[in-house]
């Protein structure tokens, strides 16, 4: 009787089974293809660029295999790493990034936190707007502002253009309505109990911020922080507009106006420049990867 | 430690009125139990008590004081939520002392009434896990110790139960009597589960669309309900409420419940309701228990009818059986062995000593 049963059940189940693993194979086959093949597109520029930053400009300039190095050098490593303006570029950009970072998130948090649970008249309408501002392209802001710093220098006879820390003011208005967005989003996904507790509990409101809703929303506060450092370290068209001296300009518009000399490119120190500047970023999302995904996916689903 | 009342406490919200005048009277040591459907308005006058709501009349006083205006801190209240709402980034302890910590305690005491409310709700072993790591009981737990600690004038429990399964529920219920044995703190409980109002309170202030219906010890409202509402929302399966009218045959009052029923009133009860006008339209309540298998001896004021079961629903210690009386569904309480069966004819018997009578138009038990 009973080997019977088994003999009916088994070779049913094992059916079953073998379509669903079956149709899983050929699921996780199509992933692998279209995730390689876009691998492989996002990836082959900056491997161009590592290829081009280790030869001569002499190799660059022949007509050999582009993709392939004959003579490996590091000539132009050793010659941007020397060069005091390459250096003061990047100098440039880390402080101009790391001030903006601070500043997004000293404005960011707390106004996302207000904006989050406090109720006061027009808080919703001031949410909606500071979306809002995200969505005015920087394209169309540059003129407006430049006209201001200008019109301000009149005025008062402080000079803000071309000086790096004119970028201090011009960034959070990129970055402060997105990291006050995202911030929103995980204040409200918060539970409304939690800061009851809080506030039974003893805590103010600025202790509620400080000592629940950062801690809890960390994944989010680390989301917007790379967010912010991404956009200030990458950011182009106001560098270019806004300083013109080389030794105010940021590592982005600092390499296309030092190694371009009017119509001579540098090829092998612009990609040996742009790799470079690549790195930061590069590191400071290896370090919070786990964070970072952790924080889109919340973000996604609760914001 | 200290006595809470309210004054004609009202919460508007715009042009609703969630609270329509509350006057209660809590005493010191108190349990009270807030009871009522969902909507009638009783975390609303919880979340007042705890300052979490403006009231937008009357006054609150905690220990004689008035506290309308007084932030949720400085009330010296401590409150648990349904959801718990442990800081999730906190070990047990850290949670509990939360509150000790902002007021700035001595390390050591704070460490001291830690240790004895980890004690007292035997979460030792927990106190430095994170709340990810613990069940749901052991979550509420950690909550009322958050609580505890602070030692304050009042507790405030909003539904704490109602996120735990039906098993846990009965345990935490008896955990959460035992505790207030202990502390002896005045307590307010929210609860929408009338069993639970009934086991824990000292009294049960029954609320229903914003106002109170009646408040009263547990025994008080399951025996002498003011309301229809009372009547019908304490007690399981509920009470039965049959159209009925008074009459009067051959000097003795009677009361007929069909054209078919009629039952002659014991004394006690005629003399009671002999003013009422005879016209009138009325309910006639009745607990399932009442309702019972009829036998050979019954006792004055025990009445015999026959009907037809429709569904019976065997128990284990009791069977309930479901009939209608005149198109009215009627639940009763026999002994499993009584030999209920569905769609059967069955005899019962009607204990009118414990009848109510209801106005039909005001609800009202007369």
């Amino acid at each position: 009787m009973t080997t019977v049963t088994l003999d009916k059940a088994g070779p049913r189940r094992k059916v079953k089974q073998g379509s669903i693993s079956r149709d899983r194979a050929w699921a996780l086959r199509w992933s692998y293809f279209f995730l390689a093949l876009f691998a492989i597109f996002s990836l082959t520029p900056p491997l161009y660029m590592l290829i081009t930053s280790l030869k001569s400009s002499a190799e660059i300039s022949a007509a050999t295999n582009p993709w392939w190095v004959f003579h490996p050098t590091l000539g132009n490593y050793v010659e941007l790493l020397t060069s005091s303006q390459f250096l003061r570029f990047f100098w440039n950009s880390a402080i101009v990034s790391i001030v903006v970072v601070a500043i997004t998130m000293l404005i960011s948090v707390p106004a996302a936190f207000a904006l989050a649970r406090m109720k006061f008249w027009g808080s919703t309408a001031l949410a909606t707007g500071v979306f809002l501002t995200y969505l005015i392209p920087d394209s169309l802001l540059f003129i407006p502002l430049f006209k201001m710093f200008a019109t301000f220098q009149e005025w008062t006879g402080v000079q803000l253009l071309n000086r790096w820390y004119v970028l201090l003011l011009v960034y959070p208005t990129l970055t402060v309505p997105f990291c006050t967005w995202i911030m929103i989003g995980y204040f409200a996904s918060i539970p409304k109990e939690l800061d009851e507790a809080a506030i039974i509990d003893g805590a103010s409101w600025f202790q509620t911020l400080t000592r629940i809703f950062i801690p809890v929303a960390l994944p989010g506060l680390i989301a917007a922080t790379i967010f912010a450092f991404t956009v200030s370290w990458a950011q182009f068209l106001y560098p270019l507009v806004f300083t013109t001296s080389t030794d105010q300009q940021v590592l982005p518009v600092g390499i296309i106006t030092t190694l371009i000399k009017g119509d001579v490119f540098n090829w092998g120190q612009i990609m040996t420049g742009a790799l470079l500047g690549a790195a930061p970023p590069l590191i400071i999302y290896a370090f919070l990867m786990d964070y970072y995904i952790a924080g889109l996916t919340a973000g996604a689903t609760k914001g | 430690m200290a006595d809470v009342a309210l004054r004609k406490v009202v919460k508007r919200y715009d042009d609703v009125e969630a609270v329509r005048g509350i006057d209660l009277d809590i005493a010191d040591h108190e349990f009270i139990v807030l009871v009522g459907p969902s909507g009638c308005g009783k975390s609303t006058t919880l979340r007042m008590i705890a300052g979490l709501e403006d009231i937008s009349d009357g006054d609150i006083m905690i220990g004689g004081d008035v506290v309308n205006d007084v932030p949720p801190k400085d009330r010296d209240i401590a409150m648990v939520f349904q959801n718990y709402a442990l800081y999730p980034h906190m070990t047990v302890a850290e949670n509990m002392s939360f509150g000790l910590r902002l007021k700035h305690y001595p390390k050591a005491e704070i460490k001291a009434r830690v240790t004895e409310a980890a004690r007292l709700l035997d979460i030792t072993d927990l106190i430095d896990r994170k709340p990810k790591q613990l069940s749901g009981g052991q979550r509420q737990r950690v909550a009322m110790g958050r609580a505890i600690v602070r030692n304050p004038k009042v507790f405030l429990f909003d539904e704490p139960l109602s996120n735990l399964d039906a098993k846990l529920r009965v345990q935490m219920r008896i955990e959460i009597k035992k505790v207030h044995q202990k502390v002896r703190t005045t307590t307010v409980y929210v609860t929408h589960d009338q069993v639970e109002a009934m086991t824990l309170a000292d009294r049960v202030v029954v609320m229903n669309k914003g106002r109170i219906e009646q408040i009263g010890t547990p025994n008080e409202l399951y025996h002498k309900p003011a309301t229809r509402f009372v009547a019908g929302f304490i007690g399981s399966p509920a009470m039965n409420f049959i159209p009925c009218r008074l009459e009067d045959v051959g000097g003795t009052l009677q009361i007929r419940l069909t054209d078919r029923i009629a039952f002659a009133l014991p004394p006690a009860r005629a003399a009671r309701y002999n003013a009422l006008p005879r016209t009138e339209k009325l309910l006639l309540g009745i607990r399932p228990e009442h309702l019972t298998e009829s036998h050979a001896h019954l006792g004055p004021g025990v009445e015999p009818f026959d009907t037809v079961l429709d569904v019976t629903e065997p128990m284990g210690m009791e069977t309930l059986v479901y009939f209608g009386l005149d198109g009215t569904p009627v639940c009763g309480r026999v002994d499993p062995n009584a030999g209920a069966t569905d769609g059967a004819p069955m005899r019962l018997a009607m204990d009118l000593n414990n009848m109510h009578l209801l106005n039909e138009a005001t609800g009202v038990v007369l």
